[in-house]
């Protein structure tokens, strides 16, 4: 369903993501971790097509993002780290204009809005401003926009950042809810709900995979954070000792 | 296509709920009223003392056309070169600052669909405000008599004038994030199209016939004399193509970072 080979993305000479590959099945949740500016965002937007790789591939639901952005875009659902909200636009009409751009029939986009409400609650509001809504309906209306075409393939970038612990709940359920044949590629920094929600988890780290394991065999080697945290100090121990090698030759 | 008004639309609708919009309307009807008022009543002026004088050669020369009619266009002309800037800066600046920018690349959209789509919405809401201004030559043909004809054309050259602007507009506003520095940028750039031709007489033949060419007073200048040239036409044309292009290249620069 998703396959990232070798990905590698530089900004010049600073590599942001290097050489990584992980992959993720049908309907599986994939909790992707690591420390801020591991790489996480850059990844996820060259899987959902925003920003190319300089080499590496992707495929998404078969298709190879970069020679095939089109029909990738078609089948992605993307809420980026700040949900892509237009202010002035109620709700409705904001979901109404993201069908439409999604490419979806127009007899179809109500029903579609309609039910994208529903999953997402945004029923109270769905009149309102979206600049007026407070931060968890924000973050609800960037999930509904990610899911208003029905798409095969969930790309979420900490959808439960900045969220009071009541919203996080109601985020993390919304999106095992969603699971179900959907792939879903999740970002976070709530450890413990990766180990309640997630399949499988892939660690980066400085732009590097450090860990990819299904969550069952993780949980036998201990807590996720416990893993997280070894993996990390040792992916970092390890670039260390290779920088202090490199400056003495 | 139907992504393009999609954009347009929405494009069109996100002008008239903020009160920039209205502002700039405002702003514009105000300015042009009273300048109609001024060109109006000195041509009343001019128009008595002639009278008084019984000089029928120079009544004859007093024109509505050339006296209110001319004027007028080139002065909304300089206020449109202050005023789109400041309705072209949101359109892509903003996009990218708010994160929708990710959204509408990340859509299965052609950029080129979503570059139409904002010049489109930029177009009708521009087109709005030079129509609002059709009144007072609406007043003119009323009560006056002057050449229907050269008006129409006046107004057409102060359309295409105008779409070049959102095409430039569109191109500063492409290039960054900030809207300040995409509606500065449009403005410099503007307002140096205008007066690129003023060193044209000393500048010598060939220097002076580029710098003619490439400003946009002159070309105005001619459609609000009546003349509807097609060497007008294809540079008004050739401005707007190639602005949009290179908005094109500038979002699609992305994809090559």
């Amino acid at each position: 369903m998703l396959e990232v080979r070798n990905l590698t993305k530089r900004y010049g000479d600073i590599a942001a993501v290097r050489d990584i590959s992980f992959s993720a099945t049908q309907g599986q949740i994939l909790g992707f971790l690591g420390p801020n500016g591991a790489g996480k965002t850059t990844t996820m937007r060259i899987l959902t097509g925003f920003l190319p790789a300089t080499s590496g591939t992707a495929k998404v639901a078969g298709f190879d993002v970069f020679t095939e952005s089109a029909e990738v875009r078609r089948r992605i659902g993307y809420l980026p780290e700040n949900p892509p909200l237009y202010t002035e636009m109620t709700a409705e009409s904001y979901l109404r204009f993201v069908a439409r751009i999604k490419g979806m029939a127009r007899n179809t986009i109500e029903d579609a809005v309609d039910r994208v409400i529903e999953t997402c609650g945004l029923e109270s509001v769905r009149r309102r401003l979206l600049g007026q809504l407070s931060k968890g309906y924000r973050q609800r209306a960037g999930l509904a926009q990610a899911l208003i075409h029905d798409p095969p393939v969930l790309v979420l970038d900490e959808p439960t950042i900045g969220l009071d612990p009541i919203q996080i709940r109601e985020i993390r359920a919304l999106v095992q809810k969603l699971a179900g044949e959907r792939t879903i590629i999740l970002s976070t920094h709530i450890l413990p709900e990766v180990s309640q929600i997630c399949e499988k988890v892939v660690i980066i780290n400085e732009g590097q995979v450090v860990l990819e394991q299904d969550m069952a065999s993780l949980k036998a080697s201990g807590t996720l954070e416990d893993v997280f945290l070894r993996v990390i100090a040792k992916a970092h121990d390890a670039n260390h000792a290779h920088t202090v090698e490199a400056s003495v030759v | 296509m139907r992504n393009i008004f999609t954009i347009a639309g929405r494009e069109i609708r996100s002008y008239f709920v903020s009160p920039i919009a209205y502002v700039v309307l405002t702003g514009f009807l105000l300015l042009g009223g009273w300048f109609f008022f001024n060109l109006l009543a000195r041509f009343n002026m001019l128009l008595t003392i002639y009278s008084a004088q019984q000089n029928p050669q120079v009544l004859e020369r007093l024109n509505l056309n050339e006296f209110v009619v001319a004027p007028l266009l080139h002065n909304l002309s300089i206020i449109l070169v202050i005023l789109v800037p400041v309705i072209t800066m949101r359109s892509l600046a903003e996009e990218k600052k708010a994160g929708t920018y990710e959204l509408l690349l990340t859509s299965p959209l052609h950029i080129w669909e979503i570059v139409l789509g904002k010049f489109l919405g930029a177009f009708l809401f521009i087109a709005i405000m030079v129509a609002t201004t059709g009144v007072y030559a609406l007043i003119l043909v009323f009560y006056g008599n002057p050449e229907p004809g050269v008006i129409l054309a006046g107004y057409f050259g102060l359309l295409l004038l105008a779409t070049s602007f959102v095409a430039i507009g569109l191109l500063t506003s492409s290039v960054t994030e900030n809207q300040i520095i995409a509606a500065v940028s449009c403005l410099v750039t503007l307002l140096l199209l205008y007066i690129i031709a003023w060193p044209a007489d000393s500048a010598g033949e060939t220097m002076g016939a580029i710098l003619k060419y490439m400003s946009l007073t002159e070309h105005f200048a001619q459609m609000v004399k009546g003349v509807i040239d097609t060497k007008d036409l294809v540079y008004f044309g050739t401005v707007i193509v190639l602005a949009l292009f290179l908005t094109h290249r500038s979002v699609e620069s992305i994809r090559w970072r």
